[in-house]
């Protein structure tokens, strides 16, 4: 079985990794090179932002083989459907690919989404031909709607961007898992390659995080630690885990013992 | 003529066009969106798109980003 493909599609498109990364708060664009490269993610984030008329040409794309990796241009910082749509159209542009991750944010202490404006922002852009992947709370209704107005995947928290507290609800996951089609990935919250290993066991189809890595001491060793921690957790989930149990089983047999 | 370039009243030769702004920036076009006035400029209309003065144009790209 390990040795089985187990690919997955968002829109079509077939990929392999089950992490994506972001490419934010890195130390340089040679880390952050290195740091795609170790964790083996395929589809990699990026935001979208005026270009700095004062200063250095040089561009994080200068270090990322953009053949290589499906970019997936984020609508962070947008507090509006209009500005998320406006961002969405630029990217559009700027990278000729109809792949965008919509986050419609409600607050900047929680960065947790407007749920208002993200709804309406995914109907203009899935009616304009985007490939929209929103980041939304962990609540099943909204990942219904999100599916029936034709978002490619839902991307539900684990908890707050930024936060590494990891999976606070697991339970919503697994009602949001067992409501949609289309692919879940969670987006946000991850701290610990253990953090991943249990949203890929819970059956999500993939895990998105950015500061979990950037934020690492050793963002390099932790690209890789949270590579095998989805691939851990994909195989888990996968491989069908014993069921829990109060009391003991003993693992050796009873019989032949010597007294 | 003075337009605004990023948020910046920035004074440009009469008579430019968008490829030619950015090249004057030294600024790749297939890297780059650009809008006028809110509007789009698609990267095949470049070369014709004239710059009117008080245009206000933003120039974006990717950065990195979660």
């Amino acid at each position: 079985m390990t040795t089985q493909k187990d690919t997955w599609t968002i829109a079509g498109r077939e990929f392999t990794s089950r992490l994506m990364v972001g490419t934010g708060k890195y130390a340089s664009f040679q880390q952050t090179a290195e740091a795609l490269e170790a964790s083996g993610a395929e589809i990699i984030t990026v935001a979208v932002r005026r270009v700095n008329l004062d200063r250095s040409k040089e561009s994080l794309l200068d270090y990322i083989d953009t053949k290589k990796y499906t970019l997936l241009p984020n609508t962070a910082g947008c507090y509006t459907a209009d500005d998320a749509v406006r961002t969405c159209r630029l990217a559009r542009e700027a990278g000729m690919s109809d792949f965008v991750k919509l986050e419609v944010l409600g607050d900047e202490k929680t960065l947790f989404p407007d749920n208002e404006e993200l709804l309406k922002a995914a109907r203009i852009l899935v009616k304009e031909g985007f490939t929209v992947l929103p980041y939304t709370s962990d609540d099943v209704i909204m990942c219904r709607k999100l599916e029936d107005i034709g978002c490619a995947a839902v991307m539900p928290l684990g908890a707050p961007i930024g936060s590494g507290l990891g999976i606070r609800n697991p339970y919503n996951l697994r009602i949001i898992l067992e409501s949609v089609r289309i692919p879940v990935i969670v987006d946000a919250g991850v701290g610990s390659a253990s953090d991943a290993a249990i949203a890929m066991e819970l059956g999500c189809d993939g895990v998105l995080m950015n500061t979990a890595i950037a934020g690492a001491q050793d963002p390099i060793a932790m690209a890789r630690a949270m590579r095998l921690g989805v691939e851990a957790g994909r195989l888990s989930y996968k491989a069908g885990r014993i069921p829990r149990k109060l009391y003991a089983n003993a693992s050796s047999p009873l019989d032949g013992m010597i007294a | 003529m003075h337009v605004t370039l990023n948020g910046e009243l920035t004074d440009i030769a009469e008579g430019s066009t968008v490829a030619g702004l950015l090249e004057h920036l030294q600024l790749h076009r297939e890297r780059v969106a650009v809008e006028v006035n809110l509007d789009i400029v698609p990267k095949v209309a470049y070369d014709g798109h004239g710059l009117a003065d008080g245009d206000r144009i933003e120039i974006v790209h990717f950065v990195g980003g979660g």
